[in-house]
């Protein structure tokens, strides 16, 4: 086990350095002169070309390469070509909103998810197996965006239950922050309800109709007892690969959320960054989200051997 | 009214008329066709028959375990101490299960959960049919394992089943169905999955645990040389009926079926040695999604004349507590 953290832990870096490569190659192809951004439009050519060597990009490729990485590591992501301030900076003041939404929809998914898939498979062809399938056809096939102003204009505009946009930090009180995130989280969670419960039913139907389930059946054991004490432990693994999934793509997901909602979150940041080509931040909230994936890659792969002792590494 | 009393005194199981039926697409499998018979109290009862004729079915109906969407019991009883089982609620159902009736199956390789281990799978049986403590429920489950001779078993108790070869797995579920001191067990091929060498120590592990505990047994097999070892009375299924009954000496001395002939032909016999060819029997089982005229064995049986062919036999007594279902039952044992 800690002979296979290790290989994993190595394997990281060897993958991290690719996405550090791509990453930095990226910004060194892509259209546009960063130095000639940063001048604004009535600069000089002189002027640029100060900015150009204030920023080392006149240095070789590798060069600027090792630069980077080596600041990286010691915790300067760079500063920010427009708003002239460190990127961790601005990503730490955006951190909240986001890992908040993401939070909340990941406990959204999964304990609604699980539940619904499992009393699915529970009773199949029953009212909540149709109720899903109908319900996935929906959360599946409508995107984000749609579901989120669809939601806006009912629960919001019509209803005046929920407030129609914003974010309110937590310390502005536990209430307004979770009210202004029910909408979002709902929305956002959806697809992913939908996803992590025909997972978990199909799961779990296979591990139903397996021997184990009829000795349990002829112990005495209690349909609670079989369907969450045997079925849902062997259902485990292939429910826990998509709930890994659902939060890697999650990250997509939250982009959109925010600028529906109009929440200041990392996603906003980025799609900010993206239509300014303010690469330091698009460079940095990539190379912390590959990290983020490969971390949960990792944690996904150490709790299967906390489901199946036939998991062995 | 005394009388009939003190008969059924040591009847444990009664079964009348049992009809189960499975339900396809379009078709109704009559998987029982009204089958009646009894178990004893401490008895060995063994119930034969080639793959489909309705053991195993048997089985699952006594235990209400059938698939719930696939199959239902249509009609009949089952009484056990003398109370129909067919109408007890399932929390009621679940009581019996494990504590009164248990049952152990023909594939230990898989049914055992994979993820727990084997000491706690056991001990689970003990905690759901009495209110013993987590510590208590696994010292029990420690002197299971001991009682179906694992070596071990201090070690055993926290091996996953893929952790045990398949003899062993098989001595696990023994454990888990005799944990709670069943009056009845059931067991269901319970060799067939495993080595030649190994069934022979499970089955000697059944009988001996039998005699100590005074379970009673309902053997099902396919293995005519298993019942002659084990079983005291052998049912013999076809088709899903009964078509003979009889205490395992008389079945043996003097066969009144002719399919339970054929059976008994097909067993391989050490001393008619090796170059013959073993006899089998002709033709296939029927097709029990059709109504079946007359008896169903006819179309393969050596004995059938007209009536055979056009009215069902029924179980009938050819001897003392030996019965069978065929018109002509007295010429197949003159045979």
């Amino acid at each position: 086990m800690a002979g296979f953290i290790f290989r994993r832990l190595v394997s990281t870096i060897a993958v991290m350095a690719m996405v550090g490569i791509f990453v930095f190659l990226l910004l060194r192809l892509a259209p546009g002169d960063p130095a000639a951004m940063i001048a604004g439009r009535s600069a000089t050519a002189e002027m640029i070309a100060g900015i150009r060597e204030k920023l080392g990009l006149n240095d070789p490729m590798p060069v600027q390469f090792i630069r980077w990485v080596r600041d990286m590591l010691g915790g300067d992501f760079g500063t920010s070509i427009f708003a002239g301030r460190p990127v961790l900076e601005l990503i730490s003041q955006r951190l909240e909103p986001t890992l908040s939404l993401s939070i909340l929809t990941m406990i959204l998914s999964v304990t609604v998810g699980v539940s619904f898939g499992i009393l699915a498979a529970w009773r199949t062809g029953g009212l909540v197996d149709r109720l899903l399938a109908a319900f996935s056809a929906l959360g599946y096939s409508v995107p984000v965006f749609v579901i989120g102003y669809f939601f806006i204009y009912f629960f919001a505009f019509r209803m005046h239950w929920l407030p129609v946009q914003g974010y309110v930090p937590i310390e502005g009180g536990f209430r307004p922050w979770f009210v202004h995130l029910i909408l979002p989280t709902v929305a956002l969670g959806f697809g992913y309800i939908a996803f992590i419960a025909r997972v978990t039913r199909a799961s779990m139907l296979e591990v139903l109709s397996e021997d184990y389930m009829r000795t349990a059946a002829a112990k005495g054991a209690s349909s609670y007892a079989m369907l969450f004490h045997h079925a849902l432990k062997n259902a485990g693994v292939p429910i826990l690969t998509v709930i890994g999934i659902s939060f890697a793509y999650l990250i997509g997901g939250v982009v959109l959320t925010e600028t529906v909602f109009n929440i200041p979150g990392i996603g906003r940041l980025v799609v900010d960054a993206i239509n300014n080509r303010d690469y330091p931040i698009i460079q940095s909230v990539l190379i912390l989200t590959s990290g983020l994936y490969v971390l949960i890659n990792l944690t996904v792969d150490l709790a299967y051997t906390l489901i199946d002792p036939r998991i062995r590494y | 009214m005394l009388m009939r009393e003190s008969i059924e005194e040591d009847v444990l199981l009664d079964i009348r008329d049992l009809e189960t039926h499975f339900y396809g697409e379009e078709s109704v499998t009559r998987a029982l066709g009204g089958i009646s018979f009894q178990v004893k109290k401490g008895e060995t009862l063994g119930v034969v028959g080639e793959s489909g004729c309705g053991k195993s079915v048997t089985a699952l109906s006594i235990l209400r375990l059938l698939p719930k969407l696939s199959a239902r019991t249509v009609g009949g009883e089952i009484r056990f101490h003398g109370r129909d089982i067919l109408e007890l609620s399932d929390r009621e159902m679940r009581k019996i299960r494990g504590d009164q009736i248990a049952m152990i199956f023909q594939e230990p390789m898989t049914s055992l959960n994979p993820v727990y281990t084997v000491g706690h799978q056991i001990a689970e049986a003990v905690q759901i049919h009495t209110k013993a403590s987590r510590s208590v429920a696994m010292e029990k489950a420690e002197e299971m394992l001991r009682l179906v001779r694992i070596a071990d078993p201090e070690r055993r108790v926290n091996n996953y089943p893929h952790e045990l070869s398949g003899g062993m797995r098989q001595r696990a579920m023994i454990a888990i169905a005799l944990a709670c001191s069943p009056e009845l067990l059931i067991a269901d091929e319970p060799t067939t999955a495993l080595d030649v060498t190994i069934q022979a120590q499970i089955l000697r592990l059944i009988v001996d645990l039998k005699e100590r505990t005074g379970t009673a047994v309902m053997f099902i097999t396919h293995d005519l040389g298993v019942v002659a070892e084990t079983c005291q009375r052998v049912i013999v299924m076809y088709a899903g009926r009964i078509v003979e009954q009889a205490n395992v000496i008389d079945l043996f001395a003097r066969p009144a079926h002719p399919y339970t002939q054929g059976l008994m032909r097909s067993v391989p016999d050490r001393r008619r040695g090796r170059q013959r060819r073993l006899p089998e029997i002709p033709g296939i089982v029927p097709n029990l999604r059709e109504p079946i005229v007359g008896c169903s064995f006819a179309p393969r049986c050596p004995f059938a004349i007209d009536i055979c062919r056009d009215k069902t036999p029924i179980l009938r007594d050819v001897g003392s507590s030996h019965a069978a279902a065929c018109w002509r039952a007295e010429e197949v044992m003159g045979v």
